[in-house]
């Protein structure tokens, strides 16, 4: 594939393997230009980009601020809180509103899985998913899966194993996806509640003691226990959470030198992971963070030079 | 596709003489070579700069700096495009400041390239000139700009396309070919 030719980025689901690898190649290019004294380029001059998210979120949204910024799009930011759907409007007629403002580009964020591509399939502005409800966040899943390319210089081989809650991760399936069409081993892991067996029919394996894949996992994918999303029974308490489930110092001990040590963030220090594992010489946490603006630039300029024909 | 018509302008032969030349005109119009940066414009930018550096090392035994600079982040015409390549990173192996810079590019068009590799340059210094050497001037510039080195002046109607190929990248021997629709 040499060319790029997608308005919208939905999910990792949607994409080939060789698109992934070339958003992964362009975000390569843009990671050079974070490095740079002069970090902007002029790609997106005069385009206007919408943060739209009726979910909060503050680390993801300035991960796309900071990426427009220095693609040179001007960059409008818009909250749950401050925009009308509070007021009742439907989500349709706040984008349409937002297209009728000039916006060349919408990143939307909302709780509702599917919302994304109910957009993209009615207005002409790039849309691009954020992360919606606990169906995908793909460029979350770009920048994880762009950190272990980096790290381990190829994808595909790799055993990588993803620890938490992966029902309602979003991050999780946009990992999966990814990851299996590149040819990476996926395990899950997790308790029987929060990792069902069903999973396996996406090409993984489901185990439920982190113990079992400590020896030989190249990467270790912690999800945050998402307080917010969950009711208290799909696991009797943190307590018990972390002695099956915590990447503890002892545990981390067992894994292979070259493991990477990942977290999509915020991380609850002392539950998914001991403190001292998260500043650990293992853990990528913070080189995720500035990969992301790489990864949401090359996501932002393929979408807008790919807008002018249909797929 | 199956109507075009092509014909060669350049063989390998013609192609080495021409960089050759240029490479002369180099070493005579760069007082310090040894300082000299010679940037690419990929894909095929890339390989002429790397051919010159290698006649300019074997005649003056210095060779200059030799590094890629991608334009298209640069680009004014991103959104009218439709589909989009990957970028190659840019690498340049000095700082640019107080250097001179020769810019490398295969065809020189409308001159849209030029512009967008000056504005890049930009991001990496302040060059003390900066030059252009094309392998092939095509003509039907639309900006007020010029080539310092030029290995062949091809007159072209605008409909036609220039095909330049390489062996190492291509497979095929080198040439340079017009295609008329």
């Amino acid at each position: 594939m040499k060319t790029w030719t997608r308005k919208d980025l939905i999910g990792l689901d949607d994409l080939s393997a060789e698109e992934i690898q070339f958003l992964l190649d362009t975000a390569t290019a843009f990671k050079g230009v974070g490095e740079r004294s002069l970090k902007k380029v002029p790609a997106l001059r005069g385009k206007t980009l919408i943060n739209f998210f009726v979910e909060p979120s503050t680390r993801t949204r300035t991960s796309f601020e900071i990426a427009a910024m220095r693609l040179s799009a001007d960059v409008v930011n818009i909250s749950a809180t401050a925009s009308s759907l509070q007021k009742g409007e439907t989500l349709k007629d706040t984008a349409l509103n937002l297209q009728a403002l000039h916006a060349d580009m919408i990143v939307l964020r909302h709780s509702s899985a599917g919302s994304p591509r109910f957009l993209a399939d009615r207005l002409s502005a790039c849309i691009i998913n954020a992360g919606d409800g606990s169906h995908e966040h793909p460029t979350q899943g770009l920048l994880d899966i762009f950190t272990m390319r980096q790290k381990h210089g190829r994808i595909a081989g790799l055993h990588v194993a993803i620890v938490g809650d992966i029902l309602f991760s979003r991050v999780a399936r946009s990992n999966i996806h990814g990851l299996v069409k590149l040819g990476a081993r996926v395990t899950l892991v997790g308790p029987t509640t929060l990792v069902p067996e069903g999973f396996e029919k996406l090409g993984v394996r489901v185990v439920h003691r982190i113990d079992d894949v400590l020896a030989e996992a190249d990467v270790i994918n912690l999800l945050r226990i998402q307080h917010e999303r969950q009711r208290k029974e799909y696991f009797p308490g943190l307590g018990e959470y972390i002695s099956l489930f915590g990447l503890t110092k002892a545990r981390a001990a067992r894994l292979k030198p070259g493991c990477l040590i990942m977290h999509p963030g915020p991380i609850n220090r002392g539950v998914e992971i001991d403190s001292d594992v998260a500043d650990g010489a293992q853990s990528v946490i913070l080189e995720q963070v500035s990969n992301g603006i790489a990864v949401r630039m090359a996501v932002l300029y393929l979408c807008a030079g790919g807008a002018g024909l249909p797929t | 596709m199956t109507n075009e018509t092509e014909r060669t302008e350049m063989d390998a032969d013609a192609i080495q003489k021409a960089i050759r030349r240029m490479a002369h005109e180099i070493v005579e119009h760069q007082p310090d070579l040894g300082r000299v940066v010679l940037a690419g414009i990929p894909t095929r930018g890339i390989e002429v700069a790397r051919r010159l550096a290698g006649h300019i090392e074997a005649v003056e035994g210095v060779a200059p700096f030799l590094g890629t600079l991608d334009i298209s982040m640069h680009r004014d015409d991103l959104a009218t495009r439709g589909r989009v390549t990957a970028p190659v990173p840019t690498c340049l192996p000095v700082d640019l400041d107080g250097r001179p810079v020769v810019l490398v590019d295969d065809v020189f068009f409308t001159g849209r390239s030029c512009r967008a590799a000056l504005d890049a340059l930009a991001s990496f210094g302040r060059p003390s000139s900066i030059q252009l050497a094309v392998l092939v001037d095509r003509g039907h510039r639309e900006l007020p700009i010029r080539a310092d080195y030029v290995g062949k002046n091809l007159p072209t109607s605008r409909g036609e396309k220039i095909r330049v190929r390489f062996e190492c990248l291509d497979g095929v021997p080198d040439s340079v070919k017009v295609v008329s629709p």
